[in-house]
């Protein structure tokens, strides 16, 4: 099906976008929703499963304590109100990776409603409305194997792995979410990103996307500039990074935008998100009618926290993003163009790791923007996704500071970190890239290039310093680059002074 | 003691724990009496001859080594195949789950085991428990021991019949809507409903999870009440149990005093519907009650008129749910559609549960499922729940001035097997005054009251949520008084089964 994609700014000449984001988050307890079983990602398939999390004949589900603080300070830190007293329901449908046959969720009881989270964008802060956060359990996992892509029509079997059903989630649903549709992607973006970070400094999940301890779900319906009535909403499933999310969003206009030009009516349906080219395809045909047959949960007892545990809860959040932000660009010394840089590049929290790895703010963000941005996007992963971590890039700068490597060997101790010759000591060790100290060595060197440049070494002695630069070049080319070039250039001046 | 098979449970506790008897002997008196008379009742499914003669041995050993026994140590008894057994099939009475070994024990099954009681077997059911009369099971009906033409009621009938044949001084049942009671009160024999959270259900194969409850079947009261204390208490692996469930059973079965006891015979459990010899041996309950004391008034509880309609939605919209788990995908029968070279899932799991399930379990499935529809839900399940709230606000009333309630346990005697099979709307009727307790969670006793016809009918009495005791207490004082007029226990005059002749 040939699919017409109009011009993201052209689209929204005539239409304006309106979206919903749904985030599903994993918590990391040690233990599942309702079982004891352990959650530990990446376990042999079925290993961590018994009969509850199996749904054999007779078991009994019961909720984990944990889990629901969890959702608690989730909701809290969401700004959400927390009920009083919620229930789980059963939401019935019949796939080979839910063992029960149906999933235990909340329906119209969520623990935690009505909340708002702030996010920036180029200096604006735009609020999210929270509508619901709600517990449920994970399904396992289908592995189709055979065939040519991996998704069920085509495999020659299916295999199932239940290691993950029971495991915990909370599902994050935004109310609609109206904002000038050129900033719609980079809002989206922004909001998956703050949720992220407010898990990790909540501490209730590893919130990693590549994991798919946090994936996200946009919705997005277009209707023409100045309508107030909602059009036909497409589901883009579990896309798994930042950058998806903005380009989904972004695919997502450009296609509604194809469609509703040439008179059609955009299909209510689930789509895939492509990596390879920010593309979505057709998946499940969705209607609102789309009946689970929701009913409480005849197994579990309701879930009513006391308000003295929710408000102990309350006393652990962790510092509101918007204050933290603030207190640290003060703490940084960085400009608001700086700051809004960081946080745009998805690096806020690995300049934080850095710095508290020992780094300068400013050296942090040095790498973290420059080098590391650059060949993070050359391979088409997320900044926090490249294997180097924060104490790595503290190190770097370490070695640097002790004269031990300079900023051009430096990049090639990136290289060997990320090749997974192990941290930058380890490398610059292994691959022998220690700037050479040795003043005799230097001499010579510095000696030989004078030799061979008489006619730059005059200049020099008659006072153009700048012209330094070129022995400065031909000593370091000596030295294969592992040279101090700051006490290069000192000799230099020294012996043609 | 000349037959060990005829003992109570409580004659065989004290003569095992004065080293009368060994388990052995009388385990192996139980499966002897099954050997013999079980191919004519079929109240077991799964017989475990060296499993229970080898827990006997083990009991004994403990015993000659004098370590603290449980009252009931050594008392073999039966255990309805709903609950999981590890080592033994567990099959709830289905073909779906047809040769299924559980890997772990039901709660109630590890207690038995703790208190040292050798499990005989898995006895007869219909079909995932629905049914009143044993013949929905997959695997064949059970007979009446009483007259083997006629059916040991239902679901539990293998429970209550294997009891009432003495093929186990004890045996263990479900009741969701009367599974318990109403096969004890047609088999002559003693069956409680807990309250609901008073016994854990992990590992009891769900029909509808806010109705089951686990209870004691047995031929005495007394013998029930050390049943349900051996089984009671809170189970942390089942959020439903209570945390404090009543206790002293047995003390209140030993006191069996009516002396000041107000009694409420509930308006609209009598009279229409019910069998003229049921009503008979009611009234005769009643009059020997008031005699020995008690205080007999009636009672109205209006919703009560509402019960089985919001019975027969609560119980398909949970069941649909709780039976979708058996999709052939993980345990139990797998069966390939026909003429399908390479089914999908789904296709398996339809043809699966096609061939798994029988004609009233898929009734009730499409039901359910139906009731449970967007748009519906309101009007069915949505209602009946609301329903469930005025009969609990009736008991709460009515217990506001009594303190136990007395009804007829069901409407008739036993009945032919295959009487009322194309009639599945008689036989939902058969629940008409058990299903109310299991709507408000609260407990019912079905003591023997007599025959009619030579059939065996029941009285029931009820008792607000956690007094469990008082069930106990007036159940064994009409127990008593019954005794005493007849010379015997009701089961004491059941014809010997021909085939034990």
């Amino acid at each position: 099906m040939t699919q017409t994609l109009v011009d993201f700014d052209e689209a929204l000449t005539r239409y304006e976008p309106v979206m919903g984001l749904e985030i599903h988050v994993e918590l990391n307890t040690a233990s599942k929703m309702f079982c004891g079983c352990a959650t530990e990602f990446g376990a042999d398939p079925n290993t961590q499963v018994c009969p509850v999390c199996l749904g054999l004949p007779g078991s009994l589900p019961v909720v984990n304590a944990k889990a629901v603080e969890s959702a608690i300070r989730m909701g809290l830190a969401l700004n959400c109100e927390i009920a009083e007293w919620c229930r789980f329901a059963r939401k019935n449908y019949f796939y080979p990776d839910m063992p029960k046959n149906f999933q235990t969720s909340q329906y119209d009881e969520p623990i935690a409603f009505n909340g708002w989270l702030d996010v920036e964008v180029d200096g604006e802060t735009y609020r999210i409305e929270i509508e619901r956060a709600h517990m449920e359990e994970d399904t396992g996992k289908s592995l189709h194997v055979g065939g040519s892509t991996g998704r069920i029509h085509g495999a020659d079997y299916s295999l199932l792995d239940y290691n993950r059903a029971g495991i915990p989630l909370i599902e994050i649903v935004t109310k609609t979410i109206e904002v000038p549709g050129d900033k719609a992607p980079a809002v989206a973006r922004a909001y998956v990103n703050q949720v992220r970070d407010l898990m990790l400094a909540l501490g209730v999940s590893d919130a990693r996307m590549d994991q798919g301890s946090l994936r996200a779900d946009v919705n997005l319906s277009l209707r023409p500039v100045g309508t107030t009535a909602f059009g036909t909403r497409s589901e883009t499933k579990n896309v798994n990074s930042f950058r998806s999310v903005e380009r989904a969003v972004r695919y997502e206009i450009s296609r509604h935008a194809g469609i509703l030009d040439a008179g059609g009516s955009v299909l209510q349906e689930t789509r895939h998100f492509h990596e390879a080219d920010g593309s979505t395809s057709a998946g499940r045909e969705k209607s609102d009618a789309d009946d689970y047959r929701y009913f409480p949960e005849p197994d579990l007892a309701p879930v009513a926290p006391s308000r003295e545990w929710v408000e102990e809860l309350r006393g652990t959040l962790p510092e509101p993003p918007t204050e933290r932000r603030k207190r640290l660009q003060t703490e940084w010394g960085f400009t608001d163009l700086e700051m809004r840089d960081t946080i745009g590049a998805g690096a806020l929290e690995l300049v934080v790791a850095t710095v508290e790895a020992g780094a300068a703010p400013a050296s942090a963000k040095k790498w973290w923007l420059g080098e590391l941005a650059r060949r993070a996007k050359e391979d088409g992963v997320e900044l926090d996704a490249m294997p180097i971590t924060a104490v790595q890039v503290a190190e770097l700068q370490g070695l640097i500071e002790a004269g031990r490597i300079n900023d051009k060997i430096a990049r090639q101790v990136i290289d060997g970190v990320l090749a997974g010759e192990g941290s930058p000591e380890a490398v610059v060790v292994g691959r022998g890239l220690e700037v050479v100290s040795d003043e005799g060595a230097l001499s010579a060197a510095v000696d030989a290039a004078i030799a061979a440049n008489p006619d730059v070494a005059q200049k020099v002695r008659d006072g153009k310093a700048a012209a330094a630069g070129a022995l400065i070049g031909s000593v370091m080319k000596d030295m294969h680059g592992q040279a101090d070039a700051g006490r290069v250039r000192e000799l230099i001046l020294e012996k043609l002074s | 003691m000349t037959d060990l098979t005829k003992a109570t449970a409580a004659e065989l506790s004290d003569l095992l724990a004065n080293k009368e008897v060994t388990s052995r002997e009388v385990t192996q008196a139980a499966l002897d009496r099954i050997a013999a008379v079980d191919g004519e009742v079929h109240a077991f499914l799964h017989v475990a001859n060296d499993a229970a003669l080898a827990d006997a041995d083990a009991v004994d050993a403990a015993r000659a080594a004098g370590e603290p026994l449980a009252a009931l140590a050594g008392v073999p008894i039966a255990v309805k195949d709903a609950l999981t057994t590890v080592g033994m099939p567990t099959t709830s009475g289905s073909r779906i789950l047809e040769g299924w070994v559980p890997p772990y024990d039901a709660t109630v099954v590890a207690k038995l085991k703790a208190a040292r009681m050798p499990i005989l077997g898995k006895t007869n059911m219909d079909e995932f428990a629905m049914g009143s009369s044993t013949e929905h099971s997959a695997y064949g009906p059970t007979r009446n021991p009483w007259n083997t033409n006629v059916i040991p009621g239902g679901s539990g009938g293998g429970s209550a019949a294997a009891v009432a044949a003495f093929e186990a001084p004890l045996a263990i049942g479900s009741d969701t809507g009367g599974s318990i009671r109403q096969p004890a009160a047609v088999t002559g024999t003693v069956g409680v409903k807990p309250t609901y959270g008073g016994v854990s259900r992990y590992g009891l194969i769900a029909l509808a999870s806010s109705l089951d409850q686990i209870g004691p079947v047995s031929r005495t009261v007394l013998d029930a009440a050390l049943l349900h204390e051996v089984i009671g208490g809170h189970d942390p692996k089942d959020s439903t149990s209570l945390d404090k469930p009543a206790t002293s059973f047995v003390a209140a079965a030993q006191r069996a005093d009516l002396s000041g006891v107000r009694v409420g015979i509930v308006k609209e459990l009598s009279g229409e519907g019910f069998d003229a010899g049921v009503k008979q041996r009611f009234e005769e309950a009643v009059a020997l009650m008031t005699a020995a004391g008690a205080d007999i008034v009636e009672v109205s509880c209006p919703s009560f008129v509402h019960a089985l309609a919001a019975y027969y939605l609560v119980l398909p919209s949970e069941a649909s749910s709780n039976l979708a788990k058996f999709d052939a995908m993980r345990f139990g029968l797998r069966v390939s559609p026909e003429g399908v070279s390479e089914p999908s899932a789904e296709q398996v799991m339809a043809a699966t549960r096609d061939a798994g399930f029988g004609d009233e379990v898929k009734r009730r499935l499409i039901l359910g499922t139906y009731a449970l529809s967007s748009g519906y839900y309101d009007a069915y399940y949505g209602s009946a729940q609301k329903v469930r709230t005025l009969i609990a606000q009736d008991f709460d009333r009515v217990f506001a001035d009594v303190d136990v309630l007395m009804s007829p346990t069901s409407p008739t005697p036993a009945w032919q097997l295959g009487a009322k099979l194309d009639d599945p709307m008689a036989m939902y009727l058969q629940d008409i005054a058990t299903i109310p307790a299991n709507l408000a969670g609260i407990p019912g006793i079905s003591v023997p009251a007599g025959l009619s016809d030579g059939l065996p009918v029941g009285v029931q009495f009820l008792a607000p949520a956690l007094a469990d005791d008082r069930l106990y207490n007036a159940g064994a004082a009409l127990e008593r008084l019954l005794v005493e007029k007849w010379g015997t226990h009701l089961i004491g005059q059941a014809p010997e089964l021909e085939v034990a002749r």
